[in-house]
């Protein structure tokens, strides 16, 4: 089972991402040869073996309930591309 | 319910906001209803290279939460991340649990003291402690203009507590909710502030109808927007309604294509109706995977003990215990309980001190309940102790005054914050002796030749009057026990 | 004595002795950046004045007698993936271009509290992700060696600016060969450190769990001195390790006796170039004089590295970078173009009554994410943020993901069988030396391929360290690899050190 064209076009929207019709073709083909190698590894039996998320065996990493100063206002919406004087702006969350 | 075409399956999702001080992942502060976006640091608005810690007390209350309502908690558990676009979650994606969460296969039992339905379990799939998402606002009049993200409330703890589709009614769904919420209370783990949206709830919902082809499921509808506990009785009733014309139209059924997939609607609060809302086919594909910022927690069989013995007693136990001890009704437990800890410590202190568990339990149902209700205050701020209560209950007791009387000493004592004996004092209540009563009536029956006679004709409700003046003469006269002497004389007569 | 010919262990020194100060080494390698950076372009980003600022600073608690860091004085390079407060972060992204962050990264604030000298921030592929800096939105960079070829990736400004003189510290980072890759095409010492010895916290998330920063310089002392200022348990990064660092410039100079070498027969396959191979063997026959034993050993599963690999790192990277969505910083499409064309097709599709197409056609939201992303990312990252979304999609995540997982534990368990046995795992680096600009760019699997020796260890979360080694008959560098347990950091800077006292690869300077 190759990857096609239209499961591309799909993760796209999946990702946002939008790709003209030239693209989706290049990535099909690029994208293809790739699940193509990374499929070698089904020549592995794992049935037995516990998947690795961390390498380390560390756990229970937990911080104290204790707050601390936020970012004044400024400083976190310095960096938005759009704003007003309190907030994020975006096209209506709620439109079409 | 069983007169009805069909039988009502609800599911229930809660979301409840735990009580810390700081966010689950960074140690922004949680306080409700700052100014927009002056609670956020680059680890909650998801700047590039801010990574999470968890917060030690979250996990603490969500464990406490789980194994209170009678969860398994797995030895290890892990945080996934579930990947989706929207403005209020920075990240891109949630911080949540997925495959392996910190609890499962648990159940809340559920009642209606005036019995609407039977006493049931509902079991409860799981619960798993995730991060918040922002605010969107949007200004419906300014029509296609911009919406507005306030990252305040991002990353705020929450717990969900997923149920399994065992609820029956819109009853019982409130009920579940009641309880529940009843729980968390106690427990001290969240508010449950829904105008705050500290508890929030959505509701599956679909029918189960017996047709001449067997038994078949409508499509399931997830319910949002539900602000109220009333609000979520309603939309289920309306939704089962709504479902049950539809299908009588359509005859489609779940999993049926096209039409049987589940879908997602909004709880209309003006209109009273739900309203199917927009949904992408890709959705709700929410690519879950292992957080890699975030290590796995490994929990103790000794430490899920501790936390079991650290819960203090829940309402449902507090209610079988009181009905036991005190002797009441499963509904004044019911009303008791439902209040709060601090009440029903204040409750068994009455009980036990007055030595009449029903009397102190309708004492305080009416009385101090009225008394708090109208003063809007919490039994920690009451001015009548609950020993100085139990004084006044036994005086009623012993007959040394009657109920109207009682109600103005209690009225005296609320005022004053004084004891039984300094209130009644106040208002120049005293025993009235055996003898002197005996005097009193004595003396008007004699001065009331009818009233004797209609007595003795078996006509009772004469001796009101002769009562009616006893007070006027002293007020003290306790009603009771001079109509019984009344009686005693002029049988003797 | 010239500054530019010295190591920074050398320099630390002459500061400390009062023969140069903080400031006139700054201005000597502002001016090497000035003269040379225009033909190589590893900086996206040189700030002079605030260099300056912070060496006089350094220079006047000096003469004021105070207590300095471990660093005091030294200019360091740091590569535009590390967050540094008020001061641009761009990963090499469009999407980054004007990204001034509100914080510093740990390594950067670790570096500050050592008293460095923040010189640059250096060019990279775009989120780390390549291996030729070419996938930078700004600038390529190119090898000092010979200017058509590249300085390897992602750290290839990093590696190059120490090449050329224009750094004698540099900080990279490396995923799945970042750092050791770049310094092996450019003939310096580069270090990835054992997963959570240095804090991830401010380094903009490629993998998570594969990531690490770490040292670039032209010696293993150099490599210690650096790695000793940024190593250390962070409690903002979970992950980082609650260890504590060891004294790296008190031991790097002690050989290791009885050293014990495991040569894996992997790493002399199909595909390794010759000279390369008899570089290698070269160095190792270099160990063997000075008392180590050579063992064969195997690492059955490292031919899957690759494999899983490009199944973990872009899974990981699709959902790293889902912030990047023009909403909260960064850089977002022309709203109203965007929505102007939109309208056209929603007039267009209702003209022709395609109610389909109608229906699935994009909110204005959801375009301006796609129409952002689609602009504000580069050709390589698209395509892994497509590759790691499709793998963890619905119906595959247990075939990929999950199955990346398990071999991943099987090839750590490969390392800790070989760690029984030896102590150091040698073998090269890459398999050529750097190739050309512009040569791998139109295939990406072949590209993917480069990172053959590298990606077990970040796989497995070991250390590892790049030594040159050689020069090719055309002049290009030879690196050597050396790879060692976890937290084991101390036992590659001794090796590494080893060899660079018995040759001069790591002396030898371009043209």
């Amino acid at each position: 089972m190759g990857l096609t064209r239209d499961e591309v076009a799909k993760v796209s929207l999946l990702a946002r991402l939008r790709f003209s019709d030239e693209e989706l073709d290049t990535l099909t083909t690029q994208l293809g040869q790739v699940v193509e190698y990374v499929r070698q590894l089904e020549e592995l039996d794992t049935e037995s073996v516990l998947p690795m998320a961390h390498v380390e065996d560390n756990h229970n990493i937990f911080a104290d309930d204790l707050p601390r100063p936020s970012l004044n206002r400024e400083d976190a919406l310095a960096n938005a591309p759009k704003r007003d004087d309190e907030c994020y702006r975006v096209p209506a969350v709620l439109g079409d | 319910m069983n007169d009805k075409p069909y039988e009502i399956i609800i599911g229930l999702e809660v979301h409840v906001q735990l009580q810390t001080q700081s966010k689950l992942f960074c140690r922004c502060s949680t306080t409700f209803g700052q100014p927009p976006n002056t609670q956020t640091c680059p680890v909650c608005i998801g700047m590039p290279g801010a990574l999470p810690v968890m917060n030690r007390r979250a996990f603490e209350l969500a464990l406490k939460t789980a194994v209170a309502l009678n969860l398994d908690i797995p030895a290890f558990t892990k945080w996934d991340r579930k990947n989706y676009f929207y403005p209020d979650l920075p990240k891109g994606y949630q911080i949540s649990q997925f495959d392996l969460p910190m609890s499962q296969h648990g159940w809340l039992e559920i009642s209606d003291p005036k019995g609407a339905f039977e006493p049931k379990r509902v079991r409860i799939t799981r619960a798993h402690l995730e991060d918040d998402a922002g605010k969107s606002m949007h200004d419906e009049a300014a029509g296609k203009s911009d919406s507005r993200i306030d990252l305040n409330r991002t990353g705020t703890p929450l717990l969900e507590i997923v149920s399994e589709p065992d609820i029956r009614s819109p009853q019982e769904a409130k009920a579940y909710l009641t309880e529940l919420k009843l729980l968390l209370t106690y427990l001290g783990v969240s508010d449950c502030n829904m105008q705050e949206g500290s508890l929030r709830v959505d509701g599956n919902l679909n029918l189960h109808i017996d047709t001449p082809e067997g038994r078949i499921a409508t499509p399931i509808a997830e319910v949002k927007n539900m602000n109220s506990f009333r609000a979520v009785e309603r939309a289920m009733a309306y939704e089962a309604q709504r479902q049950c014309e539809v299908w009588r139209e359509n005859k489609i059924k779940l999993g049926d294509k096209p039409g049987g997939h589940k879908t997602t609607r909004g709880w209309d609060d003006t209109q009273q109706v739900t309203i199917k809302q927009r949904e992408k086919e890709e959705s709700s594909d929410y690519r879950y995977f292992p957080d890699p910022d975030l290590l796995p927690v490994i929990v103790t069989a000794e430490e899920v003990e501790q936390v079991r013995a650290s819960l203090g007693e829940l309402p449902a136990a507090m209610r079988t215990r009181l009905e036991t001890t005190y002797g009441i009704d499963p509904y004044d437990s019911d009303v008791l309980v439902n209040q709060g800890r601090e009440l029903v410590v204040y409750y068994e202190e009455l009980a036990t001190a007055s030595g009449d568990g029903r009397r102190a339990s309708n004492w305080v149902q009416q009385d101090v309940l009225r008394t708090l209700n109208e003063s809007q205050t919490s039994i920690s701020e009451f001015s009548v102790s609950a020993a100085a209560l139990a004084d006044l209950l036994k005086a009623i007791k012993a007959g040394d005054l009657d109920n109207t009387r009682s109600k103005d000493v209690f009225d005296e004592m609320v005022r004053s914050g004084r004891t039984a004996g300094d209130a009644m004092a106040t208002l120049g209540i005293e025993k009235v002796d055996a003898s002197d009563a005996e005097s009193l009536c004595r003396e008007l029956l004699e001065a009331n030749p009818k009233i004797v006679e209609d007595l003795k004709a078996g006509k009772m409700k004469a001796v009101g009057s002769l009562i009616g003046q006893a007070k006027q003469k002293n007020p003290n006269v306790n009603p009771g026990q001079f109509k019984d002497m009344c009686l005693k004389i002029v049988e003797s007569m | 004595m010239s500054v530019l010919e010295s190591t920074a262990t050398e320099l630390l020194a002459e500061l400390a002795a009062g023969n140069v100060s903080a400031a006139e080494l700054t201005q000597t390698y502002l001016a090497q950046i000035e003269d040379h950076d225009e033909a190589i372009g590893a900086f996206l980003n040189v700030d002079a004045e605030r260099a300056l600022t912070q060496a006089e600073a350094i220079d006047t608690r000096r003469r004021a007698g105070a207590k300095l860091g471990l660093l005091a004085g030294l200019p360091v390079a740091v590569k535009d993936v590390l967050c540094t407060k008020g001061w641009t972060t761009t990963c090499g992204s469009r999407m980054l271009e004007h990204f001034v962050p509100p914080y510093d990264a740990t390594v950067i604030s670790k570096l500050k509290a050592a008293d460095a000298v923040l010189i640059g921030k250096t060019n990279m592929d775009e989120f780390a992700m390549g291996g030729s800096t070419e996938n930078s939105a700004f600038k390529r960079t190119h090898n000092p060696w010979a200017l058509d070829r590249t300085p390897g990736g992602s750290s290839g400004g990093a590696a190059a600016c120490v090449a050329s003189n224009m750094a004698p510290l540099s900080i990279g980072t490396d995923t799945g060969g970042s750092i050791r890759q770049p310094a092996a095409f450019c003939g310096v010492t580069g270090m990835k450190p054992t997963y959570g010895r240095v804090s991830r916290y401010g380094l903009v998330a490629f993998a998570s769990s594969l990531d690490q920063a770490g040292p670039l310089a032209r010696t293993a002392e150099d490599v210690a001195l650096l790695l000793e200022a940024i190593a250390g348990h962070d409690p903002l990064d979970s992950t980082s390790a609650n260890v504590s660092t060891p004294s790296y410039t008190a031991t790097v100079r002690e050989p290791l006796a009885g050293l014990r070498l495991g040569v894996a027969r992997e790493h002399f396959g199909d595909g390794l170039d010759r000279e390369v191979d008899a570089a290698v063997r070269e160095a190792i026959k270099v160990f063997e004089s000075q008392g180590a034993s050579v063992h064969e050993i195997s690492l059955p599963h490292s031919k899957y590295a690759i494999a899983t690999y490009y199944i973990i790192a872009p899974c990981e990277a699709s959902s790293n970078l889902a912030r990047y969505d023009g909403v909260h910083y960064g850089y977002r499409t022309d709203e109203k173009e965007m929505l102007a064309e939109l309208a056209e097709e929603r007039k267009a599709l209702e003209a022709a009554g395609d109610r389909a197409r109608l229906d699935a056609l994009d909110s204005s939201l959801v375009r301006m994410y796609r129409e952002t992303r689609s602009e504000g990312f580069g050709a390589e990252v698209k395509r892994r943020v497509m590759l790691g979304s499709y793998a963890l999609s619905a119906g595959y995540y247990d075939a990929y993901y999950v199955k990346a997982l398990k071999v991943r534990r099987l090839i750590r368990e490969d390392y800790d069988a070989a760690f029984k046995d030896v102590d150091l795992i040698i073998g090269p680096t890459t398999a050529t030396a750097a190739f050309k600009l512009g040569e791998m760019n139109e295939d990406p699997l072949t590209m993917y391929l480069q990172d053959l020796y590298t990606v077990s260890a970040n796989l497995a979360g070991i250390a590892a360290i790049s030594v040159p080694c050689g020069i090719t008959g055309s002049g290009l560098p030879i690196g050597l690899q050396l790879q060692a347990a976890p937290f084991e950091e101390e036992k590659l800077l001794r090796a590494a050190h080893m060899f660079q006292r018995a040759t001069d690869w790591h002396t030898r300077r371009p043209g």
